[in-house]
């Protein structure tokens, strides 16, 4: 299971960069978001498959007994979701009005702020 | 509860949400959001006085002991960084009022400063690693919409290239955090910095690893901190905006990367510092170098500060990264020349936290006047505005070091730790970006404020002017009051010196750190089994 979750968050991180490094605005956001969603699913990897058994603790115990799931990484993923969706439905509309104003979504036009 | 470290996040969080509630009161926003900037000023003067005389302060929000709860912990270094914040705060506060225009002020102006100040004080208290990523995200969420509130194309090409880079950086960011869990087990600093000691002794061989955990973080706040080779997004952006936004923003954003990175790389990745600090010293050195010779390309006011800052953060990165001598000598010199170059690191953010947004507050009220912000369209200045020219040549020559105002004392001490140290090559590099930095203060100087303004410059055009000076105390009292402190800064500098000496011993000894958090007492190991815990 490991494996394949590597393999896909492998292939997840090089479609996103792949997609920034494209001129188009588009193709950009959409890089982004892949870019995000490997990193929500590297956490998910990365703190263990471990059990597929709810953390719940049977009554008069302190602990939960057996194997079990990790919660936290799940806690932290749903907390990033939830920012990274706040993020990208910001940038959908910076990255509209900017085709507006500028007139172009080819990211090469967008060199007047450049130095 | 010590709500006294609670404060600085609670009252913007409180204030952004009345503000947001009387959105269609712009000037009410005006004095409430000054009067809560004021009141931040009090709670970060409090928490001071308390950390300095009682020692690191820790809070563990709904009772639960760390690793579990939610740790905030303020020591000296992260309380001194409130308390400048504030005060930086403030004063932008009161020149906004001018230099904002009311169709910004009335899309939610103030409320966002709040909301910024709420992540960066987060930010500087927090004592959790994803904690930490959230108060970024949500100081990052205010920034976006500061920059392009407006909606100019330049603000808007700007934005791109910000929101672009600092996504990227917030996705290594929590990939990095989501490994260290995998790790560690933990994502309570405190916490970590047991773990990371713990693996050195048990694991060696997991040590690799950590180090690339580290390059991690380091990629990550060296984006928002714009570190060498990072920083492509900040020369791009800072002009965009309004002058007072360009000024909370090279106060502030910049700043808490750095912050980031100090309290990571001496509380956590302590494990192998003759690599990662190596890194760091060799990335400054860089900096340091690109950013002033970026800077003295520029014409342009705003564009020549900005450029500079990549300079200046150099100088922070180096206090940080000359810990690497601590992997080549263990003796009592060693050890206090690297406090000393950590205390440089922290006496350096303060005075750029005050010298850099003042003078792009003195750029607002040159552009307002000039019409414009490019050297070559300006002119006459001194001869119109000799005050400005004087607040702003105290501002420049303390950015340039020299004495005896607070850029010299900055640069004494971090150059002083290197000598000590015998980092001749850094050393060199700092001086020689001082020199670098004077000529680009002249060139602004002598074009600005030096020769005469040219034929076509509205200033000759009366209806302007009377237009321009309308409400322009607003804007000269605050660059006044920094060029204050400032002057002040210097003159202080030996007990300045006392105090951050004391917040580097703090940051380089993490036992008191990790000590003033309350630890839950039995800290069962999550099914890991017992061998991955301490």
């Amino acid at each position: 299971m490991e494996l394949i979750l590597a393999i896909v968050i492998g292939a997840l991180y090089a479609a996103g960069l792949y997609l920034m490094m494209r001129r188009n605005l588009v193709k950009l956001i959409i890089g982004l978001v892949l870019l995000s969603q490997a990193a929500n699913l590297l956490i998910f990897t990365a703190a263990g498959l471990r059990s597929p058994n709810a953390p719940l603790i049977p009554p008069g115990e302190k602990y939960p007994v057996g194997e079990f799931a990790d919660p936290l990484p799940q806690a932290l993923i749903l907390t990033a979701i939830v920012i990274g969706f706040g993020v990208i439905a910001f940038t959908l509309v910076l990255f509209h009005r900017a085709y507006q104003s500028i007139g172009t979504d080819d990211l090469d036009q967008m060199k007047a702020t450049d130095t | 509860m010590n709500w006294l470290i609670i404060s600085p996040i609670l009252l913007p969080l409180v204030l952004a949400c009345i503000m947001l509630v009387l959105w269609r009161h712009p000037v009410w926003q005006r004095w409430i959001a000054l009067a809560g900037m004021v009141a931040l000023v009090g709670c970060g003067a409090g928490l001071f006085g308390v950390v300095s005389l009682h020692g690191i302060q820790s809070e563990q929000l709904a009772g639960y002991g760390a690793p579990f709860g939610i740790t905030f912990v303020a020591d000296l270094f992260s309380s001194i960084m409130i308390l400048a914040a504030a005060v930086l705060g403030t004063a932008v506060t009161v020149y906004s009022m001018t230099n904002i225009e009311n169709r910004r002020e009335s899309f939610g102006y103030y409320p966002l400063l709040h909301l910024l100040m709420l992540g960066v004080c987060g930010a500087f208290l927090t004592g959790d690693v994803f904690n930490l990523f959230v108060f970024f995200e949500i100081m990052l969420m205010a920034s976006f919409v500061l920059l392009t509130l407006g909606g100019e194309r330049a603000q808007m090409e700007g934005a791109i290239k910000y929101v672009t880079l600092n996504l990227i950086s917030s996705a290594i960011f929590l990939a990095a955090v989501g490994i260290l869990y995998g790790m560690t087990g933990t994502l309570n600093m405190a916490d970590l910095a047991n773990q990371v000691v713990w693996i050195a002794e048990n694991r060696p061989e997991e040590l690799p690893l950590l180090t690339i955990l580290a390059m991690m973080f380091l990629i990550a706040f060296g984006v928002k901190a714009a570190m060498f080779p990072l920083f492509f997004w900040l020369p791009a952006s800072y002009h965009a905006p309004p002058p007072a936004v360009s000024a909370i923003f090279a106060a502030l954003l910049t700043k808490v990367g750095v912050y980031s990175m100090a309290r990571f790389f001496t509380l956590i990745f302590t494990h192998d510092v003759g690599t990662t600090h190596m890194i760091i010293l060799v990335l400054a050195g860089f900096g340091m170098i690109c950013g002033v010779l970026g800077a003295a390309a520029q014409n342009e006011f705003r564009r020549i500060l900005a450029f500079h800052s990549v300079s200046q953060i150099g100088y922070m990165l180096m206090g940080i990264g000359l810990i690497v001598m601590l992997a080549h000598r263990d003796d009592e010199i060693a050890h206090h020349a690297v406090q000393m170059g950590l205390a440089g690191t922290i006496i350096f953010v303060v005075h750029h936290l005050f010298v850099k947004p003042n003078l792009f507050l003195v750029s607002g009220v040159v552009e307002r006047i000039g019409g414009t912000g490019e050297l070559k369209k300006l002119g006459g200045f001194y001869k119109s505005e000799p005050l400005l020219a004087i607040m702003f040549l105290i501002s420049a020559l303390s950015l340039a070091g020299i004495p005896p105002l607070s850029g010299f004392w900055a640069k004494f001490v971090l150059v002083l730790a290197g000598l000590q140290l015998g980092q001749y090559v850094i050393v060199f590099i700092a001086l020689l970006t001082g020199l670098l930095t004077l000529y680009s203060m002249v060139k602004i100087w002598a074009a600005a404020f030096w020769t005469d303004a040219p034929e076509n410059s509205p200033v000759h055009n009366a209806a302007h002017m009377a237009h321009a000076r309308h409400g322009l105390r607003r804007m000269i009292y605050p660059i006044a009051v920094i060029a204050v402190i400032i002057v002040l800064f210097g003159i202080f500098a030996g007990p300045i010196f006392d105090v951050a000496m004391e917040a580097a011993g703090q940051m380089l000894d993490p036992s008191a750190y990790i000590d003033a958090v309350q630890f839950e007492e039995f800290s069962p190991t999550l099914g890991r089994g017992e061998e991955t815990g301490p």
